[in-house]
């Protein structure tokens, strides 16, 4: 049994006749101590789709339209609000993006670490634990700083408390909605190199939510690729990188600027996202797609399985056999 | 000669500033840096947070005043001036803000935000000409002229990002400071801002200091590249030299801490250990020892100066020609 399965996800916003749907039919997979990661750009629906597992988007003014989460085999949308209570920062923790804004200025960050034992491991709620914490995300002198409230840190000390909070119930499954796209990438370089660590020690599973598709390849062992509420590209990390089938993963791919190419203009996706409630008719990618057929805007293609292990929601994903690139 | 010419900038701000006497203690936010910019010309600004490149962007437009040293901008020293002279000058030198949500004002129209500045510098005679100016300005960053009574909420980042730019078109500039410009952007979008400003540099013959934290962004878009650490330029020389064959290690922490895409990429990676230190109390010797991966004994206590250690290429470092011969590389 998977330790998470998403099946078929729908999930709406609003009414009537303005309905948005930002999740829209996502299944996605994830095994005890396996990482995840789930590539867009803002607006694709990775965040709602995240926070969904632990039921946090808010509803109203979100709907469960349809679909299961599956944590453990039990329906997460089904659950009662006592037995989310439980499984929130228990079974799934969470890491947010700014860490500025998730942390409680007025509090000193050994107390808010603590808060989360409190609940979930009452028995280990002191301050050895928390330093035992702060140790294990390569916090230096971890006893000095239980004190400290959190603008005394940076934000990549922030982010590593936020870590520590989020590691405090031992759990199964961390979601890391966009955990260093706040901070320098000397600072990123280092928060990913800690979570690579930590799920090594722990043996937990990571979802891995991220726009940027550099720094998925030192972490994950699979990549989900979402864009306008749907699934697009899902494979085992090597081959989605270096050979992607999509071509918004192409795309995605060589909006990376990097260092050791020499390239006169960089290549940039055409547009924006399109916002839930106003998707395109046909594949909804075809209005930025650089190799979009007349036929693209008329049928909705299907996430289809192409190759063992590897799903696409493109049509001629194998057109000139992957000369699209 | 060159468009701006800084020499011996330094900005220190008061720490906890008595009631009598002077300050004791000074946040060395900026010290002492000199480099130049030729028209038309991108020079890159790179460094983590807290190293002063904001401060330095922003003394150098004198949106922040300068302790001491020279501005020079199209031969003239604006460091000293003020007031109503500052501002005429103003029209020359332009800045875009890092955070497209926190730079425009969310109740003005893009219009208003636009033609705010072209009012100020008396640069539309008339109301038509002052809607035509605006529509074109739309066009030039890739925005529907359409767009111009909407409100700045309507927009996504990116599309506030190219106000931004619109905003600092408008009394075209001969110099714009790029203040972390696209860090608040997905990559995709990232990308085409990139290429705007590429764009519109050669069509308008603009310079840009363009401050960032990530090098290959950096890269790209430099003629030459400036390596900040708390409050000196530890690097300076050509951007694709520099990149090839960095001089200083934190250059090289940099260069290794940049994303890449493919996993079987044999790049080594040099974590940096710890923060940028207070700059309150930098350390003695060397800033950068004591995270320095190659720091001998007298790192602790000399100060390294620029040198010359090739062709226009400038390194602060008391080991880099040790180092260069050594097999210490990506």
């Amino acid at each position: 049994m998977p330790l998470l399965e998403i099946k078929n996800l729908q999930i709406e916003f609003g009414s009537g006749l303005s309905v948005a749907r930002a999740a829209d039919g996502v299944s996605l997979m994830l095994e005890a101590g396996k990482t995840l990661c789930l590539v867009g750009e803002s607006g694709s629906g990775k965040s709602v789709t995240a926070l969904s597992i632990a039921k946090l988007v808010p509803a109203p003014p979100a709907h469960y339209v349809g679909g299961e989460i599956l944590l453990e085999g039990r329906d997460v949308l089904k659950m009662s609000s006592r037995e989310l209570r439980e499984i929130r920062g228990g079974l799934v923790s969470y890491v947010f993006q700014e860490p500025g804004a998730s942390l409680n200025p007025v509090f000193r960050i050994g107390a808010q670490i603590k808060e989360s034992l409190k609940y979930h491991r009452p028995a280990v709620a002191n301050d050895a634990e928390v330093i035992r914490l702060l140790k294990l995300v390569g916090i230096p002198a971890p006893e000095s700083r239980l004190k400290n409230y959190p603008h005394e840190m940076s934000g990549g000390m922030q982010q590593r408390v936020m870590l520590a909070m989020a590691l405090a119930s031992q759990p199964k499954l961390l979601v890391a909605d966009e955990p260093t796209t706040a901070l320098d990438v000397t600072i990123q370089a280092q928060i990913i190199e800690l979570l690579r660590d930590l799920r090594r020690q722990l043996g937990m599973a990571v979802l891995l939510i991220t726009h940027n598709l550099g720094i998925v390849g030192d972490l994950a062992d699979d990549v989900a690729v979402m864009y306008a509420g749907q699934i697009v590209e899902h494979g085992p990390v090597r081959e989605v990188i270096q050979r992607p089938l999509h071509p918004y993963t192409q795309a995605l791919i060589q909006s990376v600027p990097e260092l050791d190419t020499e390239v006169a203009c960089l290549t940039a996706i055409p547009g924006t996202v399109p916002l839930p409630g106003a998707y395109p008719s046909g594949c909804r990618f075809h209005p930025r797609c650089p190799k979009a057929r007349p036929d693209c805007s008329q049928a909705a293609p299907d996430l289809s399985q192409v190759e063992p292990q590897r799903w696409a929601r493109c049509p001629y994903w194998n057109w000139k056999a992957n000369a699209l690139a | 000669m060159p468009l701006l010419e800084i020499q011996n900038l330094k900005v220190h701000f008061p720490v906890r500033q008595p009631w009598f006497g002077r300050a004791k203690e000074f946040v060395r936010a900026v010290d002492d840096v000199s480099f130049a910019i030729a028209p038309g010309e991108t020079v890159g600004l790179v460094g983590e947070s807290g190293c002063g490149k904001t401060t330095l962007g922003r003394a150098v437009i004198k949106l922040i005043e300068p302790t001491s040293g020279r501005i020079v901008f199209e031969g003239e020293d604006i460091a000293t001036l003020s007031g109503a002279e500052l501002r005429a000058r103003r029209r020359r030198f332009q800045m875009i803000f890092q955070d497209p949500y926190g730079s425009l004002d969310p109740r003005l129209t893009v219009a208003a935000s636009i033609g705010e500045a072209l009012d100020i510098h008396g640069l539309a005679p008339d109301a038509t000409a002052r809607r035509q100016r605006i529509d074109a300005l739309l066009k030039d960053v890739g925005l529907d002229p359409s767009h111009a009574p909407r409100l700045p909420h309507e927009f996504s980042g990116g599309q506030r990002q190219r106000i931004g730019i619109a905003r600092a078109l408008a009394v075209e500039p001969r110099l714009i400071v790029c203040d972390e410009p696209v860090s608040a952007l997905d990559v995709s979008v990232q990308a085409q801002i990139i290429n705007l400003l590429q764009h519109l540099q050669r069509e308008h013959n603009i310079a840009y200091l363009f401050v960032a934290h990530d090098l290959a962004v950096v890269k790209h878009i430099s003629r030459r590249i400036l390596v900040m650490y708390l409050g000196r330029i530890v690097e300076s020389g050509d951007a694709r030299e520099l990149c090839r064959s960095p001089k200083h290690p934190y250059t090289r922490a940099l260069l290794s801490a940049v994303p890449v895409v493919d996993p079987d990429s044999k790049r080594q990676r040099i974590l940096l250990a710890g923060d940028v230190p207070s700059p309150i109390h930098p350390p003695g010797g060397c800033p950068f020892h004591p995270r320095c991966p190659v720091a001998e004994a007298r790192c602790k206590t000399e100060v390294p100066s620029l040198r010359e250690l090739a062709p226009g290429h400038h390194a602060a470092c008391l080991a880099s020609s040790r180092m260069a011969r050594s097999t210490y590389a990506l």
